[in-house]
């Protein structure tokens, strides 16, 4: 019945600028993306592809803003156990990709399931919190990371560094909201360092070599210096020779030689920087702080506690990826592979991210009702 | 703070904490900012001074081909090191004087080299590959040179050798560049300009799995674009091997049987359907055409009248002769058409309207049943018998045993043959079948053709008492990277629809042929053998004695076999271009390759199949064909 109140209220204009950033956001991903692939002479070019996963995109923001978001979570659990079986599947018969496997082949698109499991996660840790009434770092600490074990051990045997480190960005960001008591987190943190080798042992063992060689090549340059930082350093040069104004569009002398690889997708940022220089970079990273400042708005006036856990877990894991890849391509961070939200190519992470605003904007939509 | 239980005014608690995340936000952001700033403002102008002047190259770097074994691990190709001439044009000053002093130094056509790089997809950053195979002088010779050729670059790669040289060649097949055309294909989606793939043999029907996948490496060139350091950022996987089912001893023994004659040599395994050798003369050295050819040598050998390249075991088709009545008499006795103790009078010829159609032999073999038919190849009884049938009779038998379509062994472009009938004939002549054509399709003569593979499935199939395997080259393809070897089992094609008791009465009559009949040169000491020769005429045109004939109108030689009789393990066809009779000129290739067989593998002997084998070889006899003048 206060569905259809709101429906027939129709779009503020709070909800247009937020879609408005969206969309300008995206439009900057689709220009890079044509930009840096516009010479490869294919029937079914990436930027056409990237349209493509757009519009899925808004079909899934549109089915993640109309519905509830009470329903929504209630859902969570056995969406997580699907995506756990998926991840599952992917190991067994994925296809494989620079020696992960983290695709599922579906015709001639490839899905890939780790994306999905971040916002899943999101839902299930934003459902648990909202639920639990006991107190004490067994229900708010312990319990919720035995959720998250099995998705984040399942993705980084693919071994998928990134979303591995997107799953514990959103556990923590959780963490962090629902207020874990400062002895708790001293316990915590205490573990953390005392497990810390033991888990990189095993994190190291199950990692390959080209995911050593970058990992060393960042922690140290002269490790090889014949240059397995090959990657770093041309994305380094991309941005740097883009200097105040850029090269202009399809003047990335970088990326379209092809110095730059993957420039289409976990190197976009460094195509745009190079062709735009820091002017450019300044206004990207303007629209970021104003889209994610937007959806901490939106966390802050939330009704209830589900809809604010569900917003600040979104803007979370929206902030690490951004941060973490320009980081990584600013040669700040080890390269993880981690898509730039709505800028990268890439179908799976384009849907989801989209999803995932749907979502947020959803939980905005919710708030209003009391005060209509 | 303490944790509690979540009431409304946990909620304002928890918003208030999103400050946290705010002001870490913008720190972090921050941070980014000033990182950007040092790169692109601080440190802009160094970066695109490095980006000018960016002198990597991306080299590929070509896989090494899956090795190719024989059945008992005998390595048939392999890769062998060698030099490649790349050029990249980003860093060539002079074009023309380049390819002038390349065509000089390498004593190559300009045009070709103009060509080699103009061709291929990619900028003037990707370098091509103008020359492979170099000679070590050669790639001395331009790395002396080095100081005067910016742009040319000399990589080692792997080179694809046949070890056993023409052994094997048609089979093997050849590697080559891969064309403009086959670069369109999806197949060859994944290649490039320069790409080594199979052209021909198993080497392009399996390409996909021998061929690898190539690695690339970033080469770091000084102004003067010479190579100053290399990184392998991505290292090519080699290809899978191949396992064949082929007996490298056996092919090299039916190879020297046909020496420097025309024909073809198959030899199966009648109960898993292994090619255990499939010998085609003339050969050619897969090393050879495996090089570059000039469009002269090219010429040369593909309008050679003998037609090396041609496999003739699978692309040649002719007519089977009287080896046809083994399916004649199958035919026959199913449609009952005849009894095996049906009679018929033969007289030498047999009248059919005003055409008189002649028996081999002169003045006939006089009264003759089913066995004796067999055994001394009647052709006065099969034109009887097929003029009783009809042709769609015979047809729908001989396309049972697999006459008339592909068997589906491995290699690319078999030829089927023609299995006539009147639909046929209506359809691929626009005419009605006469009568009299039935009369010479009934000993394999007229419109009947077939290759010498086809009939050595026909023959394995009565060996192996009606059941039908389709023909295997490769049993097993090795994953070099993974190590997983993933074994091809054999594949029944079919039951043909003939009662055990006339395959019995077949395989007796057979037997008989090499024991009595027209192929007692084909008796072993070793193995007891079953055989129908078979003499296919080339031109209607025969007057006076055979060695009168020029060599060309000569009639081609048919002999199909198959040892022990008793427990077959080895079907064999053996056809040599105008070599004259089935029984003199084919029988003993047959029985050399039969016991060559026995010898290394004597456990068939005792009716145990030959998995592997039990003792070394000896070494391949330099054994000439027999002629029969």
């Amino acid at each position: 019945m206060i569905d259809r109140v709101i429906d027939s209220r129709g779009l503020d204009s709070f909800d247009l600028r937020f879609m408005g950033l969206i969309a300008v956001i995206l439009s900057v991903g689709v220009l890079s993306i044509y930009s840096v692939t516009h010479s490869q002479d294919t029937a079914f070019p990436f930027y056409l592809k990237q349209l493509v996963w757009i519009l899925l995109g808004t079909v899934a923001f549109l089915v993640m803003y109309l519905s509830d978001y009470h329903k929504i979570a209630r859902l969570a659990y056995p969406t997580y156990a699907v995506i756990l079986i998926m991840l599952a599947i992917v190991l067994i018969m994925g296809k494989s990709s620079r020696g992960a496997q983290r695709w599922i082949p579906i015709g001639p698109f490839a899905f890939q399931p780790s994306e999905f499991a971040k916002l899943v996660l999101v839902l299930v840790l934003a459902n648990y919190y909202s639920r639990v009434t006991r107190v004490g770092w067994m229900h708010r600490v312990v319990l919720p990371g035995l959720i998250v074990l099995p998705g984040l051990l399942l993705i980084l045997k693919q071994p998928d560094l990134g979303s591995g480190l997107s799953f514990l960005a959103v556990y923590a960001a959780m963490l962090l909201m629902v207020g874990v008591r400062s002895k708790a987190l001293g316990i915590i943190l205490l573990l953390s360092v005392m497990l810390f080798p033991f888990v990189w042992e095993m994190v190291w063992a199950s990692l390959h070599d080209y995911q050593r060689q970058r990992v060393m090549a960042f922690v140290d340059p002269d490790y090889d210096p014949g240059g397995k930082g090959y990657h770093a350093l041309q994305s380094r040069i991309a941005i740097g020779s883009g200097e105040l104004s850029g090269k202009g569009l399809y003047g990335g002398t970088q990326s379209q030689l092809k110095f730059l690889p993957e420039g289409h997708t976990d190197f976009v940022f460094a195509v745009y920087a190079e062709e735009w220089g820091f002017v450019g970079v300044l206004v990207l990273l303007a629209l970021f702080i104003a889209l994610i400042w937007v959806s901490l708005e939106i966390a802050a006036r939330a009704k209830d506690t589900l809809g604010a856990l569900l917003a600040a877990g979104i803007v979370a894991m929206l902030c690490f990826c951004v941060v973490v890849n320009i980081g990584m391509t600013a040669g700040m961070f080890p390269i993880v592979g981690i898509p730039l939200p709505l800028v990268s190519y890439g179908g799976s992470a384009t849907i989801m991210t989209m999803a995932s605003l749907g979502l947020l904007l959803n939980v905005k939509r919710r708030r209003l009702t009391l005060f209509y | 703070m303490a944790a509690i239980g979540f009431h409304d005014s946990d909620l304002l608690d928890l918003q208030r904490r999103l400050v946290i995340l705010r002001v870490g936000l913008l720190l972090v952001v921050g941070l980014l900012a000033l990182r950007l700033w040092h790169l692109q403002i601080r440190e802009g102008p160094y970066y695109r001074d490095l980006s000018e002047n960016n002198r990597t190259r991306s080299v590929v770097l070509e896989p090494a081909r899956g090795l190719i074994f024989d059945r008992n691990g005998v390595l048939l190709a392999n890769n062998v090191p060698s030099f490649a001439l790349y050029v990249t044009l980003e860093d060539v000053k002079d074009r023309q004087g380049l390819v002038a002093q390349l065509a000089s130094l390498l004593n190559l056509d300009p045009d070709l080299i103009q060509k080699k790089l103009s061709t291929g997809k990619g900028g003037k950053l990707q370098p091509r590959k103008v020359k492979d195979r170099l000679t070590l002088r050669e790639a001395t010779l331009i790395e002396s040179h080095r100081l005067d050729l910016p742009g040319v670059m000399i990589q080692v790669e792997s080179q694809r050798n046949y070890p056993g040289g023409v052994v094997a060649a048609h089979l093997l097949g050849y590697v080559g560049e891969v064309s403009a055309d086959q670069l369109e294909k999806a197949d060859f989606a994944d290649l490039h300009q320069g790409s080594i793939v199979g052209q021909y043999g198993v080497e392009k029907w399996f390409d996909r799995q021998v061929r690898g996948r190539a690695g690339q490496k970033s080469v770091e060139v000084d102004a003067l674009g010479h190579e100053k350091r290399a990184v392998v950022s991505d290292k090519p996987e080699a290809g899978d091997d191949l396992y064949l089912t082929i007996d490298a001893h056996l092919q090299k023994i039916a190879e020297d049987l046909l020496g420097d004659e025309s024909g073809a040599i198959v030899a199966l395994d009648p109960t898993t359907g292994d090619v255990l050798a499939m010998a085609s003369r003339p050969g050619f050295d897969p090393n050879m055409l495996s090089k570059e050819l000039s469009n002269k040598q090219w010429v040369e050998i593909v309008q050679n009248e003998r037609r090396p390249l041609n496999n003739r075991a699978t692309q040649g088709q002719y007519p089977p002769g009287s080896t046809f009545k083994v399916v004649m008499a199958a035919a026959a006795l199913e449609s009952n058409t005849v009894t095996p103790s049906t009679m018929v009078r033969c007289n030498g010829g047999y009248q059919f309207g005003n055409r008189l159609f002649r028996d081999w032999k002169p003045g006939g073999h006089g009264s003759v049943d089913m066995n004796e038919a067999l055994i001394h190849s009647c052709d006065v009884y099969f034109y009887t018998v097929g003029q009783r049938m009809g042709i769609d009779t015979i047809a729908e038998y001989a396309k049972q045993f697999g006459l008339g379509q592909e068997t589906g062994v491995e290699l690319p472009s078999e030829r089927v043959g023609i299995v006539p009938s009147t639909a046929w004939k209506q359809k691929a002549r626009n005419q009605p079948w006469y009568p009299g054509e039935t009369i010479s399709a009934a000993i394999g003569q007229g419109y009947v053709t077939v290759t010498p593979l086809q009939m050595a499935s026909v023959i394995s199939t009565v060996a192996n008492d009606g059941v039908a395997v389709k023909p295997r080259l490769v049993q097993a393809v090795m994953n070099r990277v993974t190590g997983e070897r993933a074994e091809f089992p054999p594949t029944i094609r079919g039951k043909v629809a003939v009662k055990p008791a006339t395959i019995a009465l077949i395989k007796e009559a057979l037997a008989d042929v090499v024991t009595k009949g027209t192929a007692t040169r084909a008796k072993s000491s070793l193995v007891t053998i079953g055989g129908k020769t078979g003499t296919a005429q080339t031109t209607a045109l025969r007057t006076g004695p055979e060695k009168d004939i020029p060599k060309k109108f000569r009639d081609h030689a048919w002999f199909v076999a198959f040892a022990p009789v008793e427990a077959p393990r080895i079907a064999v066809a053996v056809l040599a271009e105008h070599m004259g009779h089935g029984g003199s000129a084919a029988a003993p290739l047959a029985k050399d390759v039969i016991e060559a067989y026995v010898k290394a593998y004597p456990q068939v002997l005792r009716g145990i199949p030959a998995s592997g084998r039990t003792k070394s070889p000896a070494p391949a006899a330099d054994t000439r064909p027999r002629r029969d003048d």
